[in-house]
C-alpha cells in the first residue's frame, strides 16, 4: 500500500538485526554467569542448595518465556523500577538461559567419571580445586556443542522482544511490514537474516559434537 | 517501592483463564498429533533414496529450526491473508504450531532412526519383510520408543511456545492474560497467575505422557541399550 520495499527499509532491517545480535550476546553473557551459579547450587553438597536450584529450574523450564518477560517487565514496573526494554528483555533472557544452561551444564559435571572426584579426593585438594582444575576442563569439553546450539535457542529468543517493543529484528520487520503491507517478502527476508545468524551456529555445533564423539570413540 | 498485591481482585477472571487454559491444551493436542505425523513423514523423507525428496525434508528442518517461531507466525499468518487466503485465527494458530514442531519431531525421529543398526535392517530384508513392514516394525516402533522421553519434552516446549500465538491475538491463556491485565490494571499479578498455570499444565502434561508411555511401551527399556 505504501510504495514498495527500498533499499532504506532493508537498512532498517539489518539495523533491528544489529540489536538482535547485541541482546542475543547481552542475554547470553549474563545468563552464562547465572547459569554458571546455577550449575554450582545443582551440584553442591548441601541439600537445601540443590533443591532450591532444582525448583528454580523446574519453575523456569514450566514457565513459557513470553510470560517471563512479562513479569519481569510489568513487575519491575509496579515496585517503581523502570526499565528500558533492551534490560527488560535482557533480564528475562538471562533468567531464561540461566536455568537452561544451568541444566546442560550440570550434566555435563555429572558425566565426567567419579573416579576423577575421588582421585582428586585422594590428592587432597580442595573441593574448589577439583572443580576448577580437574571437573571443570573436562566437563568444558563435552559442554561446548550443546552451549553453542543453546545460542541459536538464545538468537530466536530474542524476537519475543519485539513484544515490549524492544526494535530488533523482528519488531523492525513488523513496522516495516505496517507500512508497506508485503508481509511474505518482509518476514521472508527478516527469516532469511535470522537463518544467516543461526545457521553457521548449528552447523558449527554439530561439527563440535562430531569431533567430540570422534575423540571418545578412539579413547575408549 | 512498597507494593500491595491484589490478587482477589482477579477472582472473577477464573472462567476465563480456565478457557484460556483449555484453548492452550486443546491447540498443544492437536499440533502435536499432526506434527508427529509430519515428523515421521518427514524423517522417512530424509533416508528414503529419493533425493529431491531428501533436500526438501532437510530444507525443511533446517529452515524451520533456525528462525523464530514468532517469525514463522507473521510470515504464515499475515502472508496467508495478503494471499487472499482467511483463516479462523484458532486454525491459524495450529497451523503455525503444526508447521513448528513437525520439524522438530522430524529430527528426533531421525536420530531414534539413525540409532537403528544396519544389521537389524538387513535381517529384516533376508526374512523376506516388505518394505513397509521393516520401516513399522524394525526402524519405526523401536526408535519411537527410545526417543519417547525427548519426544514428550518438545511437545511440552510447543505448549509453552503456544503462548507466542496470543501475538496474531488467538485467545489462549496467554491471549486470555493480556485481555484480562487490560481491565482490571492488575498486569503483574495477572502473569503471575497465568504462569503459576502455565507451570501446572506443564507438570501435568509431564506426567500425562509419562503414563501415556508406559501404556504404550510396557516393555520400557532404558535409553541407549542395543534392542
Amino acid at each position: 500500500m505504501g510504495g514498495s520495499f527500498t533499499v532504506n527499509h532493508l537498512i532498517y532491517l539489518l539495523q533491528g538485526m544489529m540489536w538482535t545480535v547485541v541482546l542475543s550476546a547481552l542475554a547470553f553473557a549474563l545468563g552464562g554467569v547465572a547459569g554458571f551459579g546455577v550449575m554450582l547450587m545443582r551440584t553442591a553438597r548441601t541439600r537445601l542448595l540443590r533443591q532450591i536450584s532444582f525448583v528454580y529450574v523446574q519453575l523456569i523450564q514450566g514457565t513459557p518465556l513470553l510470560i517471563v518477560l512479562f513479569v519481569v517487565y510489568f513487575g519491575l514496573g509496579v515496585v517503581g523500577i523502570e526499565l528500558p526494554p533492551l534490560l527488560a528483555a535482557g533480564v528475562s533472557l538471562m533468567v531464561y538461559s540461566s536455568a537452561f544452561l544451568g541444566e546442560i551444564w550440570r550434566g555435563c559435571v555429572e558425566a565426567v567419571p567419579r573416579t576423577q572426584w575421588e582421585a582428586s579426593e585422594c590428592l587432597a585438594l580442595t573441593r574448589w580445586q577439583t572443580l576448577v582444575d580437574v571437573i571443570l576442563p573436562q566437563a568444558a569439553r563435552i559442554a561446548t556443542p550443546p552451549t553453542v546450539g543453546f545460542l541459536v535457542q538464545v538468537m530466536k529468543s530474542t524476537s519475543l522482544a519485539s513484544v515490549v517493543g524492544f526494535v530488533e529484528l523482528t519488531r523492525a520487520a513488523q513496522v516495516v511490514n505496517n507500512s508497506l503491507f508485503t508481509p511474505f517478502l518482509v518476514f521472508g527476508i527478516a527469516g532469511v537474516l535470522y537463518f544467516a545468524l543461526c545457521y553457521p551456529l548449528s552447523r558449527w555445533s554439530r561439527s563440535l559434537e562430531r569431533k567430540l564423539n570422534v575423540g571418545r570413540r578412539q579413547a575408549a | 517501592m512498597k507494593y500491595n498485591f491484589d490478587f482477589a481482585s482477579l477472582q472473577e477472571y477464573w472462567p476465563e483463564f480456565l478457557r484460556g487454559a483449555l484453548m492452550t491444551l486443546e491447540m498443544t493436542v492437536i499440533a502435536c498429533v499432526f506434527g508427529l505425523v509430519i515428523g515421521v513423514l518427514c524423517a522417512i523423507g530424509r533416508r528414503g533414496k529419493r533425493k529431491w525428496l531428501a533436500t526438501l525434508c532437510g530444507a525443511y528442518v533446517e529452515i524451520v529450526r533456525n528462525t523464530p517461531y514468532l517469525i514463522q507466525i507473521f510470515f504464515i499468518f499475515f502472508g496467508l491473508a495478503s494471499a487472499g487466503l482467511k483463516l479462523p485465527i484458532f486454525a491459524a494458530a495450529v497451523l503455525t504450531m503444526v508447521f513448528n514442531v513437525g520439524a522438530y519431531t522430524a529430527e528426533i525421529v531421525r536420530a531414534g532412526m539413525d540409532t537403528i543398526h544396519p544389521g537389524q535392517i538387513e535381517a529384516a530384508e533376508a526374512l523376506g519383510l516388505s518394505t513397509p513392514q521393516i520401516y513399522w516394525d524394525v526402524i519405526l516402533r523401536p526408535s519411537l520408543e527410545r526417543v519417547y522421553p525427548s519426544l514428550s519434552g518438545q511437545f511440552v516446549l510447543m505448549m509453552l511456545s503456544s503462548s507466542v500465538t496470543s501475538q496474531i491475538s488467538a485467545e489462549e491463556l496467554t491471549g486470555v492474560a493480556n485481555s484480562v491485565q487490560s481491565e482490571s490494571f492488575r498486569s503483574f499479578e495477572t502473569f503471575i497467575v497465568v504462569a503459576v498455570l502455565y507451570f501446572g499444565m506443564a507438570m501435568m502434561l509431564k506426567f500425562a505422557f509419562h503414563l501415556f508411555g508406559q501404556a504404550i511401551f510396557p516393555r520400557r527399556r532404558r535409553l541407549g541399550t542395543p534392542l
